[in-house]
């Protein structure tokens, strides 16, 4: 079926386009723009007057909570959820129970996903058994299974040698690992960044040397074999240094940053709303202020949700007890532009850091309207004032503190593939 | 729902103390006004009868997700001496047990109709957790919260310093001991500052008084007869046993060696320092018998002092439980 997207304002950072132009669409691909191929004129035309037309967007970090915490999210609620926010592609932890470290798994995800017919789902392989940090998983097979990477996530590998061995047997296989630095002995029972803050309201610390000390092993480790690596979720103001100097002694590494952490600081936690419950904790103002900066300097590509569902009670509690995570998928783009609002990052680094930058990171074929690619793209009205309610909201997660806040800024339509699988009625 | 800040949710709109969750934010004539009240309570104790009749009618609950025998006592002590009807709850939580399970006894306990809760729980936090998911004319008290808060301790320590050196102005205060771990420290800091003591030393060794307290207004001080020249005031804070496993110290009688407050470390004092300790006491790990029995240890006054403070802000903050109800019935009434 042929589809002519009409006069939108077509952005798309991978090409550096920036113009109101059309779209043409046929048999899941984009086929041009600007001009239209030859027999288009039947085509189905879709006005997008004072639309913007941007790349689907690629989020590294949501957890659909399926199979196993279905009272948290399922994945056709938060597949729902994605392609409410716009996100068209979407990576999914291995931390599911049972854990995604058997091909049975991996393919039951992909399954589901298919069948819910949302966005393009890829899951993360464990990269040892169970997650326990002991013995190596089956990464071939997992791969095989549609795994794009490997990933302990933030379950600790107490061994440097299983760490060691599991890095070595990955390069072998040119295997992609994501790492979640975490010195867990040094992270273990804390919920807030060891700071000014946690002190003053007597919350157990998380001190930045959790981070860096493992980033710093990881690095080394990265260095030695050689194996592909990608870095998830950096907190803190020296990863991003640290990451700035492997690349620039040449390791092929790169690194993402869950929105939250670009957004808010310790500060928060004064009114110990669990809400505010995140791992890594939310930092200083200058960790935070970094990390923007790492952005800048492309040291961090990619900008994630780090899509966290949970049920209302998991943060009823005093803040320590709560569970850690927030469910920010639906509202990632306009969150993400909030960045801009204080002058920080201009749009086109933002949608590059949610679009082709975690495409790259991870050498997916997504985030971008070249001419070829699949037909992932989103309608979005730049001025739009909107409420994220409770009750429209499409998450099963009752966790984030935006809710009931208004945007400005909002996905109207989500296309996969030249089909539309979501919009706002 | 944004959560407001503790400081915010204890007070009514006439900036009266409607809960007690935490010193922050208090200001100098809030707290001064409790120690008035309390001085007036203490000498009602040494009447033959020690009741008045400021909470006749009112349920106070006690509940104890942690244990203690000696701020239970006095709370409850506390409301029998203004008349309330109390009950006494200790709830044991294990590590597992998570806020379902707090909430759900908050309900029960509101369905029973209790007018305040004295609260003592493991969480930082979790007083004013309560306070915000109780019904707003629950008055909550916060009996100690984590390592966060212990505002009852820290304004009978206050009184207790008043009554012994006649004020605050230009007192030297060393607090001494695992400051780390110690809502009282926490809480007795912010009164000390906000009360106008001229200085407020924490001693300990580095794993125990981390750095961030210096910009909370304390001077941070790793050698004890550098913390202890010239104070006016020592607090002793119990050593727990567990500090050890943790391997933030390596043993209690090093811990008494470098910090303990013996005979001979308090002639660093001046002569007329008081020795104060939040109790209860660990003879021989953080004081000696000598100091603690001694002529300048004023730890039973503390206790005595304890039951008036706690007196003050039940009543002080069920009296403005009341004015922020008669005010908002008002409100509605226009």
């Amino acid at each position: 079926m042929k589809l002519r997207i009409q006069n939108g304002r077509l952005i798309d950072p991978s090409q550096g386009i920036d113009t109101v132009t059309d779209l043409f669409i046929d048999n899941q691909k984009i086929v041009a723009i600007g001009h239209a191929p030859e027999g288009f004129d039947e085509a189905e035309i879709l006005d997008a007057s004072g639309l913007w037309v941007l790349p689907g967007l690629v989020d590294l970090a949501v957890s659909l909570r399926e199979p196993g915490q279905t009272q948290k999210g399922s994945i056709a609620t938060e597949g729902r959820a994605a392609v409410a926010g716009g996100v068209t592609t979407l990576i999914c932890p291995p931390d599911t129970r049972p854990i995604v470290d058997t091909p049975a798994v991996a393919a039951l995800i992909q399954d589901k996903a298919d069948d819910a017919g949302m966005a393009n789902v890829f899951p993360l392989g464990a990269l040892t058994q169970g997650l326990e940090g002991a013995q190596l998983s089956n990464m071939v097979a997992l791969t095989d299974a549609g795994c794009v990477a490997l990933s302990n996530h933030r379950y600790p590998i107490a061994s440097t040698k299983v760490l060691a061995r599991a890095l070595e047997y990955a390069a072998t296989h040119d295997l992609l690992v994501v790492f979640h630095p975490d010195e867990s002995s040094l992270s273990e029972g804390g919920c807030a960044h060891e700071g000014l803050v946690s002190t003053m309201h007597g919350l157990a610390g998380i001190p930045e040397e959790a981070e860096t000390i493992a980033l710093m092993r990881d690095l080394l480790l990265v260095e030695k074999t050689g194996v592909r690596a990608h870095f998830a979720r950096l907190s803190c103001a020296k990863s991003v240094e640290m990451i700035a100097n492997a690349k620039a002694s040449g390791l092929d590494v790169t690194a993402d940053v869950a929105v939250h952490n670009l957004l808010l600081n310790d500060q928060v936690l004064s009114r110990f709303d669990g809400q505010y419950h995140v791992l890594p904790p939310l930092r200083s103002d200058e960790d935070r202020l970094t990390l923007i900066e790492g952005i800048k300097a492309g040291v961090i590509s990619a900008i994630c949700s780090d899509h966290q569902p949970h049920e209302k009670m998991a943060k009823i509690a005093p803040f320590a007890a709560t569970e850690p995570g927030m469910a920010n998928v639906e509202i990632l783009l306009p969150l993400a532009m909030q960045l801009m609002d204080e002058g920080d990052l201009d749009f086109s680094t933002v949608l590059t850091c949610l679009t082709s930058g975690p495409a790259g990171c991870f050498g997916l074929e997504a985030g971008s309207l070249s001419v070829g690619s699949f037909a992932d793209f989103i309608l979005f009205d730049s001025t739009a004032r909107w409420v994220w309610s409770y009750e429209t909201r499409k998450t099963k997660g009752h966790n984030s503190p935006y809710l009931e806040e208004e945007f400005v800024g909002r996905v109207m339509a989500t296309y996969i593939s030249g089909q539309r699988v979501y919009q706002v009625v | 729902m944004m959560r407001s800040e503790p400081r915010a949710v204890q007070l009514n709109e006439h900036g009266q103390l409607k809960h007690f969750l935490t010193l922050d934010g208090l200001d100098k004539t809030l707290l001064t006004e409790i120690l008035d009240r309390a001085e007036s309570f203490l000498s009602m104790g040494e009447q033959s009868v020690k009741k008045v009749p400021l909470l006749r009618g009112k349920t106070v609950v006690n509940l104890f997700f942690e244990n203690s025998t000696r701020t239970r006592t006095t709370f409850e002590l506390a409301a029998k001496r203004l008349s309330a009807d109390v009950i006494n709850l200790n709830i044991e939580t294990s590590a597992t047990s998570k806020g379902e399970s707090l909430l759900d006894t908050l309900k029960n306990l509101e369905a029973m109709q209790s007018d305040m809760f004295i609260v003592r729980h493991s969480d930082s936090g979790s007083a004013h957790f309560i306070a915000e998911h109780c019904t707003p004319n629950i008055a909550i008290i916060n009996a100690g919260d984590g390592r966060h808060a212990h505002p009852t301790q820290a304004m009978l320590d206050m009184l207790t310093i008043r009554r012994h050196k006649g004020g605050f102005e230009g007192l030297k205060v060393a607090i001494v001991g695992d400051i780390l771990h110690s809502r009282v420290a926490r809480s007795q800091l912010q009164a000390l500052t906000t009360l106008g003591v001229s200085e407020v030393r924490l001693v300990g060794p580095k794993t125990l008084v981390p750095s961030f307290f210096a910009e909370m207004g304390a001077t941070i001080c790793h050698d004890l007869e550098a913390g202890l020249k010239d104070v006016d005031v020592i607090v002793m804070l119990r050593l727990q046993k567990e500090r050890m496993k943790g391997a933030l110290l390596p043993s209690e009688s090093e811990f008494y060696r470098l910090y303990g407050l013996t005979v001979e470390t308090l002639a660093w004092a001046k002569p007329d320092a008081i020795v104060m300790h939040p109790g209860p006491i660990n003879r021989g790990v953080e004081i000696s018998s000598e100091v603690a029995d001694g002529k300048q240890s004023v730890i039973l006054d503390q206790v005595t002092n304890g039951i008036a403070v706690r007196m003050a802000v039940m009543s002080m903050a069920m009296s403005g439980q009341l004015q922020s109800a008669d005010s908002s019935a008002a409100g509605e009434e226009k």
